[in-house]
């Protein structure tokens, strides 16, 4: 398959099952042979009945999980780089500089600060110390995280606040291709709105983005186009 | 020459000279470099002298004359019988004197008199691995003696400044030498170390108990181990000696009555006496 | 970028008792290799392989050395090896009274690598041990104690210290964190992290606790029996393991 420039995330054949080795070998299939790509500045939304293997989809792309078919592509430096069977040191690297995901779940270091935490993907990417502390800063009181927080480790945040170090760390790189695992879930309107304008802001700079989510006016205000999950059971029928 | 009945010639009997006159040929060979010898059962216990002892019975002749120190003094009792030890055995001419031995045994100094080339020095030494301190195995500090891998001894030194503000290592003081092994001069006082460098006479240690031989061959570099910042120095006293006068040599602190009074003087009995009868005297002869 | 070590069909035997078998990978600078397996799976013989503490039966260890490029350790000298192993490489031990001279102080701990190579000044080595000791998170108040009036984490850190001086390019850990209080594991673990991260040190990590190679290594190596079983990035053989080996150990993780 061949695409064009602004082509940014690309699923070729991509298939997904799980085997429970410890269940007798259960074979468990989740996604069936999807084919999509999303372009610059598009907002995709994954569309699908609740366990049609929304969040299974996104992990693949991410790389987290491991598909059993097909391949996904990510544009990184300027290429399409097949993530599916990069080497490790490779996909952290599209993760670092191409590829930005909010998960469901803020999964952090114990006793690192929000504002450090939140500065780090930065700093990893070179970004000068004083800038990164900014642009930290400005983020997380947009997400109305109260300054006297900063400095404490989000592990005792609610889960509310949680999510939105969450999405701190993650919208604070201009990433060119994002992946939000609904990350407006528990969030009261406010945030939810400005959650809303970081996405749309990052669609405005061609960010390719892809998003679960399931708040009808945040699929509204957000969504330019639709992928609909396809489950095993249909691609193979 | 008179000797004791039913003894060889200096008590060992003539294989083992030669066994330990090719370790001392080794040592001599490599500069610092200890070599394992087998060291025999003395008629007097570890500790007292006994690696000295053979080493002076392998290379002493009869026409040798033999000076015996103990902390600076011929007078000792660890110095009064090798000594006579050797005295009963071969026979040879003994000395007080620095400049008329051919051989000086000795444990805790050098003579403060200057060693001329012919003259042998002999060290008795209680522990010949300075690396022991911090590594126990054998195996290991020979295999860093082969490497030369010498950066704890700096740990060592580094350790005194931390606690002491500086080297306070006052004896044993490490050294090394001809710019490779890192050896110990046996509990000599740092002040003798520098009388070590580019000595020169030969210089041979021996350790009876840990049965080990080394040397020093005339005209070598000897080092003190030291910190660029903290250069290696030795003691100094605000006086001379009591007796002789003397400012420059190494002073022993005699407590005199149970009320305080001390005084300083020589360690090194012959140099002091010679000193005096030379007409030099120090404040205790004025007074 | 060249690879920083290269390890092909790495075998250890004990007699007709396989310590590990046929371990093959690259390490590339700055990247942090987990090794994870239960009691006995070879995974400390094989990170005793890797840093030369113990001769391979098989097998080739080829290391990125400064001056002539992807060598093989073992035909190095081994004065060579040994410079190696105190200079450009580092190991951190379990227990830290492997890894620190417990009869001299901290400063002096930090300080003997330095002065192994030949530093001399005592003010520079004491500046240098001080900065350590910071970077480690240990009062420079402390620099004259002995470690055994250290706490365990204080120690392990302290050996990490006395390690990462020299500035090696890379560390090896056995175990760095086990046998501390929770609390203690964590400050750790984050210190650990932080460091490789900003000094960019390769690191080769056994453990047998998911959660220490999840927070630190970029990749997994899962060992059963002295082989390989699974090897991977870490999020994806974490969550998304294909092994039964390694479902197993995933699955047997205590929830918090």
């Amino acid at each position: 398959m061949t695409y064009d420039d602004t082509v940014m995330i690309a699923a070729e054949g991509l298939a997904k099952s799980f085997t429970l080795h410890l269940q007798g070998a259960t074979h468990i299939p989740v996604l069936g042979r999807m084919d999509f790509a999303v372009r610059a500045g598009e907002c995709a939304i994954l569309d699908g009945p609740s366990g049609a293997g929304k969040s299974t989809l996104m992990r693949c792309i991410y790389a987290n999980y491991l598909p059993q078919e097909g391949r996904v592509l990510i544009r990184h430096d300027g290429d399409l780089t097949d993530i599916t069977h990069a080497e490790p040191r490779a996909i952290l690297d599209i993760r670092r500089r191409s590829l930005g995901y909010v998960s469901q779940f803020l999964r952090v270091i114990p006793r690192v600060g929000t504002l450090d935490l939140v500065m780090e993907p930065l700093l990893t990417l070179g970004v000068a110390e004083a800038e990164a502390k900014e642009r930290a800063a400005t983020l997380l009181s947009r997400l109305r995280i109260p300054e006297r927080m900063w400095r404490l480790p989000p592990g005792t945040f609610s889960g509310g606040e949680q999510q939105r170090v969450n999405i701190a760390r993650v919208m604070v790189v201009h990433y060119p291709a994002l992946l939000l695992d609904e990350p407006t879930a528990s969030l009261d309107a406010d945030n939810r709105q400005t959650v809303v304008d970081l996405v749309t802001e990052a669609c405005g700079r061609s960010a390719a983005i892809v998003g679960i989510f399931h708040d009808a006016a945040v699929r509204e205000a957000l969504g330019n186009r639709t992928i609909t999950v396809t489950p095993y059971e249909k691609a193979a029928a | 020459m008179s000797t004791a009945q039913g003894y060889n010639f200096a008590y060992l009997d003539e294989q083992t000279k030669r066994m330990i006159r090719r370790a001392i040929l080794k040592a001599v060979a490599i500069p610092g470099y200890q070599v394992p010898f087998g060291s025999r059962e003395m008629p007097l216990p570890y500790g007292w002298g006994t690696g000295g002892i053979q080493v002076t019975a392998a290379i002493l002749g009869p026409d040798d004359t033999l000076k015996v120190i103990d902390q600076g003094a011929d007078d000792t009792t660890n110095a009064v019988n090798i000594r006579s030890f050797f005295q009963k055995t071969a026979g040879m001419a003994t000395t007080d004197r620095t400049r008329e031995a051919s051989i000086i045994q000795t444990r805790h100094r050098i003579p403060e008199t200057p060693l001329v080339e012919g003259q042998i020095m002999v060290y008795q030494v209680p522990i010949p691995e300075p690396l022991r301190w911090l590594e126990p195995r054998e195996g290991e500090t020979r295999k860093m003696h082969g490497l030369a891998e010498y950066g704890v001894m700096q740990v060592k030194l580094y350790e005194d400044i931390a606690h002491y503000g500086h080297i306070s290592t006052a004896y044993d003081y490490p050294v090394r030498v001809n710019g490779r092994y890192v050896m110990s001069p046996s509990p000599i006082p740092k002040f003798d170390n520098p009388k070590m460098d580019n000595s020169p006479a030969l210089q041979l240690f021996g350790a009876g108990r840990e049965k080990r031989i080394y040397a020093i061959p005339p005209y070598t570099r000897v080092e003190s181990l030291d910190f660029e910042d903290h250069p290696f120095q030795i003691e100094s006293w605000d006086q001379a000696c009591a007796i002789c006068g003397s400012a420059d040599s190494y002073l022993d602190e005699i407590v005199t009555d149970d009320k305080g009074g001390r005084m300083f003087v020589c360690s090194d009995t012959d140099y002091c006496g010679e000193r005096v009868a030379a007409g030099h005297t120090g404040e205790e002869q004025a007074a | 970028m060249n690879k920083l070590l290269q390890v092909t069909d790495l075998s250890k035997n004990y007699g007709s008792r396989i310590g590990c078998e046929g371990v093959a990978f690259d390490l590339y600078p700055g990247e942090v290799l987990g090794i994870v397996g239960e009691s006995g799976s070879g995974k400390t013989t094989l990170l005793r392989c890797l840093s030369a503490q113990l001769e391979p039966s098989a097998g080739r260890i080829a290391y990125d050395m400064r001056t002539q490029g992807l060598t093989d350790i073992w035909s190095l000298s081994e004065p060579e090896r040994r410079m190696l192993m105190r200079t450009d490489w580092g190991i951190v031990h379990q227990n830290a009274r492997d890894g620190l001279r417990m009869e001299v102080s901290a400063g002096a701990n930090v300080g003997e690598r330095l002065m192994a190579v030949g530093a001399r000044h005592y003010g520079n080595i004491r500046t240098e041990a001080e900065d350590w000791l910071t970077k480690v998170e240990i009062d420079t108040g402390r620099i004259d104690d002995l470690p055994a009036t250290f706490s365990g984490g204080m120690q392990q850190r302290l050996q990490i210290a006395r390690n990462l001086v020299t500035q090696p390019r890379l560390v090896f850990m056995d175990e760095p964190t086990s046998g501390l209080d929770v609390s203690v594991q964590a400050r750790l673990l984050d210190l650990i992290r932080t460091l490789v991260n900003r000094l960019g040190i390769a690191c080769v990590i056994v453990t047998h606790d998911l959660g220490v190679v999840r927070l630190l290594a970029h990749r997994l190596m899962v060992m059963r029996r002295g082989r390989v079983v699974e090897h991977g990035l870490t999020d994806q053989v974490l969550d998304d393991p294909q092994h039964p080996y390694t479902q197993l150990l995933v699955s047997s993780i205590l929830p918090v």
